[in-house]
């Protein structure tokens, strides 16, 4: 059966299927970077150590901010994307202007509106603001990896569910959905694995994620370099796990059919 | 729906509207060849490019309407096997889908019984559960397994317990031959089994009438007469009601009680198998026959 590829355009280590070498990118990008770090601390602990010791809180917020956001981004992007292939007018007009103003707008710019303009209106928790708008815009690309998703399922399996007897409700449920969730989990993989990476830009809220702790050491230090090193480590072994998580989910789900 | 089940189908009509892109030629626009060309130039200036915008004329998008079904009426009593054969795009497809409303009628009204199909108050689920259809690519769900494909839409439509769907759905597979493939994916069964899968799955419906649409086309030759055999026994064991698309001689002879030929839209004749194939009245017919015999 003949699907529509899905492109992304954030390409993500996600480790390839029979990829079975033992030099692979990814195992050379997540080993290097831990003996790296191992080395570092070894061989010069005074700032590395210190270091080391000074994130965790930073990495725990920074995993706060991401499986929040992703679970929020998630569920709007399911409506989202039903918004947009629904064959109500005004509710696929309202999803469809929704993807087109928040893809348009910089996650930067967005962040800040939701913290500082829309704060003067009402108070929210800086994580809350964070995770809100980094939900809203990823929902947008949800949606539209979610409608594509839909979309590539053949369209003789919606007849067929309907000749049967079932309902639209009921062959999207039961039918159209279980197949989507096969043909969206790698680009939604690459999603997650975005938001991750995009998750430092609320260190600029008064939220002390991976990077504001890094910076905040910094700043006492003035050992920018030692510090912003380690901070890039422990980022690119946290998306390398990820991707290996997006990489197991993946193969777990193709176990069945071919 | 009573046991006197009868399919009408007065003067129904479909259309479609079919959309081209017609380009309109492109006006002539001297192009110099050459600093030759253009008098009194030196052949070392430039020669100016001819402007691209009306070299590429402009391109409508036109209209035009296609009849599928033009006028059609017949019937189909209870019990009949009825073959529609004819050229494709002829609209035997588009008859079939018209009757459970996969495409809806232009004009025109099918009825089963006394319910009216083509109109849009109609409750049309009640009937899709009475018309089980079979396509020509099969369209079984590959997320489920072959018991999965069969009792997914009792319990869902039905409201079937799980025990009586999955042993309503072993009984059909039995009945078609594959018991041993329960828990076999769609990907994992050949063409021929995949569409006696289809085919449980459409009787674990309970329908009174069966329609297939091109059931054999998409298969190797030495699966189609699983299949074949399949529909057979459905009509011999239980006098099912059926609506077959589909060009096999074989089955015609063996099972049809009436052959429709249609063409452009249209049904050109009606007849018993024996007489459409043999002795046929229309020129059309002969003329189709020939290229398929």
């Amino acid at each position: 059966m003949a699907r529509e590829k899905i492109s992304t355009s954030d390409s993500t280590l996600i480790p390839h299927r029979g990829e079975k070498e033992i030099f692979s990118a990814w195992k050379i990008s997540f080993f290097g970077a831990i003996g790296l770090i191992i080395f570092l601390v070894i061989y010069s602990p005074d700032p590395y150590a210190r270091i080391l010791l000074f994130l965790p809180d930073g990495v725990l917020r920074t995993f706060q901010v991401t499986v929040f956001a992703i679970l929020l981004a998630l569920v709007i992007g399911l409506i989202g994307g039903l918004g947009r292939i629904s064959r109500i007018r005004i509710i696929n007009k309202i999803a469809t202007v929704y993807v087109e103003v928040v893809r348009g707008i910089p996650l930067l710019v967005q962040i800040f509106y939701i913290y500082y303009a829309l704060g003067r209106l009402v108070r929210i928790p800086d994580i809350a603001s964070a995770i809100i708008a980094m939900a809203v815009c990823y929902g947008a690309y949800m949606a539209e990896i979610i409608r594509a998703g839909i979309q590539a399922v053949p369209p003789g399996q919606m007849e067929a569910a309907l000749a049967l007897g079932l309902s639209r409700r009921q062959a999207m449920q039961h039918i159209i959905l279980p197949q989507t969730v096969k043909i969206i989990l790698p680009p939604i993989g690459n999603e997650f694995i975005a938001l991750l990476k995009d998750s430092s830009l609320v260190s600029i809220l008064a939220v002390s994620d991976l990077l504001r702790r890094g910076r905040e050491f910094a700043a006492h230090t003035f050992q920018y370099f030692e510090t912003l090193t380690i901070v890039a480590l422990v980022y690119l072994i946290l998306t390398l796990l990820f991707s290996w998580l997006v990489g197991l989910m993946e193969a777990r789900l193709n176990r069945n059919v071919r | 729906m009573s046991d006197n089940l009868k399919i009408r189908i007065e003067r129904a009509t479909k259309v479609f509207n079919v959309y081209e892109r017609e380009q309109s030629e492109p006006e002539e626009i001297a192009v110099p060849r050459g600093h030759a060309d253009i008098p009194g130039r030196s052949t070392l200036e430039p020669v100016p490019l001819p402007r691209t915008r009306g070299r590429r004329g402009r391109s409508k998008i036109r209209r035009s309407t296609l009849y599928a079904l033009k006028d059609v009426s017949m019937s189909v009593n209870r019990g009949e096997v009825v073959l529609v054969i004819g050229p494709s795009g002829s609209g035997k497809s588009t008859l079939l889908r018209c009757i459970n409303r996969l495409e809806n009628l232009t004009g025109g009204d099918i009825w089963i019984d006394d319910i009216c199909v083509s109109d849009s108050k109609t409750d049309i689920r009640k009937v899709r559960e009475e018309v089980g259809m079979v396509f020509q690519s099969f369209n079984l769900f590959p997320h489920l397994d072959a018991l999965g494909n069969i009792a997914l839409p009792p319990i869902v439509v039905k409201g079937l317990s799980k025990a009586e769907a999955h042993e309503r759905a072993r009984k059909l597979l039995k009945r078609v031959g594959l018991e041993d493939k329960e828990h076999s994916y769609p990907a994992q069964l050949s063409g021929g089994q995949q569409q006696r899968v289809a085919i449980a799955r459409a009787l674990a419906m309970e329908p009174h009438v069966m329609m297939f649409d091109e059931p054999t086309s998409a298969l190797d030759p030495e699966m189609i007469k699983e299949v074949l055999d399949a529909m057979l026994a459905l009509t011999e064991e239980e006098g099912m009601t059926m609506l077959v698309v589909s060009h096999e001689m074989g089955f015609a002879k063996a099972a049809a009680t009436r052959v429709v030929f249609m063409d452009e839209g249209e049904i050109v004749e009606i007849g018993t198998p024996d007489k459409l194939f043999n002795n046929p009245d229309e020129e059309r017919t002969k003329r189709f026959l020939e290229h398929i015999l």
